[in-house]
């Protein structure tokens, strides 16, 4: 008996109890539906953050402060990096690979304010070859020059949010915005010219880089006390390093590490590189994904039960057809056979029907906001593949067990079932 | 050679601690083209008799050859195999599929056997049966008479050397019940197929042309039939 026959017999079985077929497939669409929904939901956010990171260049390397412990289980920074790190890895001879050097310094909380209008945003301290190293450059206006670095120019350029807050449809270069960074005897506070506006560039993992606004690295220094380490230099948040090509990742990777090591004396510092980013992230989120596919998939484990207690209530039922059957000639594996393909179609079917719904379901989310994020979906062809599959695998452990027993029934006893 | 040839066998149930024989050693020869009455009380051993010579059951010991071949000693699948296609079954309660039309239950062997051309013959079976203008009738909507003539199709699409007919004519009433045996006695003397029946009763054993009488597991009587029909010659025994 082949496979086509096979398949027609086990159709007209199923369309022969159609409530019955339908409800059962219920419990693998519902199961199939949920893991295709939510496995969306984690791949969406893992593109998410994988676009964001990419977004910031994927030849960058970070050197950032080690994390330290700082007493009372919290984590801090240690205020190890300075500028003169960041001069030494500028240094062509020595790494020909390096494209380009910068170093910032940040406050994540600053208050801008002007005409009685404040806003909040960080304020980074950066170098005039920031704009080159990051690929991010002013639109409107002039970026800072060497020469507001060497005066240490009371003069900054607004990310493109920022600027928006605070100014509205007004063009905010030449206006004079008051800068104010923490509060009672620590506060500091001082006036500064906007030279410029950042293009705009979208959320990346370092955050929002349109919501933020770019001062001279010494001015900064200058002005705020607490960005100079306890041996009185200037302590630098994070160096950035661009490389010529991605394929020079991994040497830059290790010279600039014995560099810092032989500038250090320890390991006070960490270097990650876009990928190392990535691939962190990618982890968390695909933990995250694959938990929710695992919750999903119990309900497909309770639709596979389902699956094969009405399979077995249908042998049951149909022992006398069996009967008949092996009367006429079926062997063992024809009605084996037959049920296995009965309970893979209901779960095909099923999952095929599940597929359409999680997909419709992953569309609707897509582009809602749920709290203040905004939740993105993405149907994978891996999930729908895997998700067939399942259903398919679902299928046949929960019918084999039923075929089995139909496949082993006496055929004379069988006959003799009222 | 007989086509169907049995030495010395038995069934025997264990019902608890109880061995119930329901055949005794027994020997039985049956030529190629006869047809056979089996007749007996309940519990005579009809029906075991019938599962063995059926290849639906397996002897407690003895050998079974059917059309020369060792089937006593066949495996399940082998089984299977040798019914699908030397044996065509007709019950007393028709056994066919419930909601399947008239032309896939005929088909149901052939598909089976895995042969092209199944509709067919099917078809052709039907019609050679007078069914020819039911092929798409579903068993609720045929007559008692008509069921039996689908299960006979079924029986015979094949082309099988045995047809074991177990009281055919069991649910049916006396015309029909006519009807039917006219039917098996066409097939045997038109197209030479082996018929074994077991039937209560004589007036339809007489269709046959050797009645064979079971009495608790054993042969008691076996006889040709001087009936209204002929003997056919060079199958005495």
């Amino acid at each position: 008996m082949n496979v086509l026959d096979t398949m027609g017999t086990a159709l007209q079985a199923l369309a022969a109890n159609k409530l019955r077929s339908s409800l059962t497939m219920l419990g693998i669409v519902i199961g199939v539906g949920a893991v295709i929904a939510l496995m969306a939901v984690g791949q969406g956010a893992q593109q998410d953050i994988t676009h964001r990171i990419r977004g910031l260049g994927t030849n960058l390397l970070f050197i950032r402060p080690a994390p330290v412990e700082t007493g009372g289980g919290f984590e801090g920074e240690a205020l190890t990096l300075v500028d003169t790190d960041a001069e030494a890895i500028d240094d062509p001879g020595r790494f020909p690979y390096v494209d380009g050097v910068t170093a910032q310094t940040i406050i994540f909380t600053a208050a801008y304010s002007y005409r009685g209008k404040a806003v909040h945003a960080p304020s980074v301290g950066v170098n005039p070859n920031y704009e080159y190293v990051r690929e991010f450059y002013v639109e409107k206006g002039n970026f800072i020059t060497e020469a507001d670095v060497d005066r240490k120019g009371l003069v900054a350029v607004f990310g493109s949010r920022t600027a928006e807050d605070l100014f509205g449809d007004k063009d905010p270069v030449g206006e004079v915005v008051r800068l104010s960074v923490g509060a009672g005897r620590f506060s500091i506070s001082f006036t500064f010219r906007v030279i410029g506006v950042m293009e705009p560039k979208g959320a990346t993992s370092t955050g929002d880089e349109d919501q933020l606004v770019l001062l001279p690295l010494p001015t900064m220094q200058a002005r705020i006390p607490f960005l100079r380490n306890p041996k009185g230099l200037s302590n630098i948040a994070q160096i950035t390093v661009r490389l010529r090509d991605r394929k020079y990742m991994e040497q830059a990777k290790d010279d600039i590490k014995q560099l810092m090591l032989d500038r250090h004396g320890q390991e006070d510092f960490f270097i990650r590189s876009q990928e190392d980013l990535i691939s962190t992230v990618t982890d968390v989120s695909q933990t995250l994904t694959i938990l929710l596919g695992s919750i999903a998939g119990i309900s497909l484990v309770v639709g596979g039960i389902g699956i094969m207690n009405i399979m077995l209530v249908s042998v049951t039922e149909r022992t006398r057809e069996i009967g008949i059957r092996k009367a006429v000639g079926a062997r063992r594996r024809d009605i084996m056979m037959q049920f296995l393909i009965e309970a893979v179609t209901v779960t095909l079917v099923g999952g095929a029907v599940g597929i359409i719904l999680g997909m419709a379901a992953a569309q609707a989310a897509n582009g809602r906001t749920i709290g203040d994020r905004e939740l993105s979906t993405l149907v994978t062809p891996l999930s729908v593949i895997l998700a067939f599959g399942v259903s398919a695998g679902v299928g046949l452990f929960f019918g084999i067990y039923p075929a089995f027993s139909a496949s082993r029934l006496n055929p004379i006893e069988a006959l003799r079932h009222e | 050679m007989a086509m169907i040839r049995l030495r010395g066998v038995s069934k025997v149930y264990q019902i608890g601690s109880m061995a119930v024989h329901a055949l005794r050693p027994l020997d039985l020869e049956v030529e190629r083209s006869d047809f056979v009455a089996i007749m007996g009380p309940s519990g005579s051993g009809k029906s075991t008799l019938m599962n063995i010579l059926g290849c639906l059951d397996k002897p407690t010991s003895g050998l079974y050859e059917l059309d020369g071949l060792p089937v006593s000693s066949f495996g399940e699948d082998r089984l299977a195999e040798v019914r699908n296609r030397r044996i065509g079954f007709v019950f007393q309660s028709f056994n066919l599929l419930p909601r399947l039309p008239a032309l896939q239950q005929v088909e149901l062997p052939l598909i089976y056997r895995g042969i092209p051309r199944r509709r067919e013959l099917a078809a052709r079976a039907l019609m050679e049966l007078g069914l020819g203008d039911r092929i798409h009738h579903r068993p609720t909507e045929l007559s008692g008479g008509q069921q039996q003539r689908v299960a006979i199709a079924r029986a015979l699409v094949s082309n099988p050397s045995l047809i074991l007919a177990d009281e055919p004519t069991g649910a049916l009433d006396t015309a029909t019940s006519h009807e039917i045996m006219e039917v098996l006695s066409r097939l045997n003397q038109e197209r030479g197929m082996t018929i074994l029946l077991v039937t209560h009763e004589t007036e339809i054993a007489a269709y046959a042309h050797r009645t064979i009488r079971l009495r608790d597991g054993a042969i008691a009587g076996d006889e040709r039939n001087g009936s209204r029909r002929p003997v056919r010659l060079g199958t005495s025994p």
